[in-house]
């Protein structure tokens, strides 16, 4: 079994709204070394694949298709072997 | 005309939207978004809402339910297709609108009314608007459309961009409020015209858009 962790966040050409407020919300704490904060979204994600390239194309592929909106996100992940007892 | 209004689990202008289409006399339904055969339906509305709770992000989740198949077959048969404010939004995320609308630019929810310029009047939805301007109520928090600069270039081009706001209230690039496909029978938009039918609540230039649309298939003279 594979384990997949995978980090969506906007394309750096789209504005991240949320992430700018938080940024705000940090400075207001006295954080105000803060100089960017970005949002995203995380998904773990177990799949049965016959190996490792298998679940990586899986992977990239349904990320594009419903994970993120190509039109302004993008997608970074990890892959790794877990055996199927672990939780 | 027959219409049919799509309930999603979470829709919530469902009821605005048929409200206003009887009140037209159009035979409207409002039809469980579960069902997959929209034959009999002239035009087919997606309403406003959170479809799905806007899980993963506003329509994503949408754009699987069985009526949506029905939907993409109304769309390529060329009957009248609109989704507004998260009708839009499912709209292009099952791809039959292009671009993707973000969060607000500022963020945050924004209710309010706001004026938008019609930029196409020879759409299939604006052929018979007699007006220049509109007044609608906005009610979204992902309203800021965005398409890359090929699409957008095509956009202009084949002129459907359909309404843009006087004054930007979200982000949306070049302004825009609302578009249509190519083929200029599928509309999206994030203002809502059917809040705007009624003078008891103070506004009704949503009338002279869903006369528009009756004009051109011919319901109304």
């Amino acid at each position: 079994m594979f384990l997949a962790k995978i980090y969506v966040t906007y394309k750096p050409s789209i504005l991240d709204p949320q992430g700018e407020v938080i940024k705000s919300a940090l400075h207001r704490l006295d954080y105000t070394d803060v100089n960017s904060v970005m949002q995203g979204k995380y998904f773990e994600i177990k799949l049965e694949a016959k190996d490792q390239r298998t679940a990586a194309k899986e992977i990239e592929e349904f990320s594009d298709e419903l994970l993120i909106n190509v039109n302004m996100e993008t997608f970074t992940y990890k892959l790794s072997e877990i055996s199927s007892v672990e939780e | 005309m027959k219409a049919a209004v799509l309930d999603f689990p979470g829709s919530n202008c469902d009821f605005d939207m048929y409200y206003a289409l009887i009140d037209f006399g159009i035979d409207a339904k409002i039809i469980d978004a579960r069902q997959s055969n929209l034959d009999d339906y002239d035009a087919i509305f997606l309403p406003g809402g959170f479809s799905y709770g806007d899980y993963l992000r506003a329509g994503a989740i949408a754009r699987f339910a069985p009526a949506m198949e029905a939907v993409k077959k109304a769309a390529d048969q060329g009957r009248f297709v609109v989704g507004i404010c998260n009708g839009f939004q499912i709209l292009t995320e099952a791809g039959l609108l292009p671009g993707a609308l973000r969060m607000n630019a500022k963020a945050g929810f924004i209710c309010d009314q706001v004026l938008l310029n019609v930029e196409n009047d020879n759409s299939l939805f604006t052929k018979n608007l007699y007006r220049q301007q509109l007044l609608l109520p906005i009610a979204h928090a992902g309203g800021n459309y965005y398409a890359d600069q090929e699409t957008l270039t095509k956009l202009h081009a084949n002129r459907q961009i359909i309404f843009t706001y006087q004054d930007n209230p979200n982000g949306s690039i070049d302004d825009i409020a609302g578009i249509v496909n190519e083929k200029g029978n599928v509309f999206g938009v994030m203002p809502h015209p059917e809040r705007a039918v009624d003078p008891l609540l103070g506004n009704i230039d949503g009338r002279p858009f869903f006369e528009s649309i009756l004009q051109t298939s011919g319901v109304l003279n």
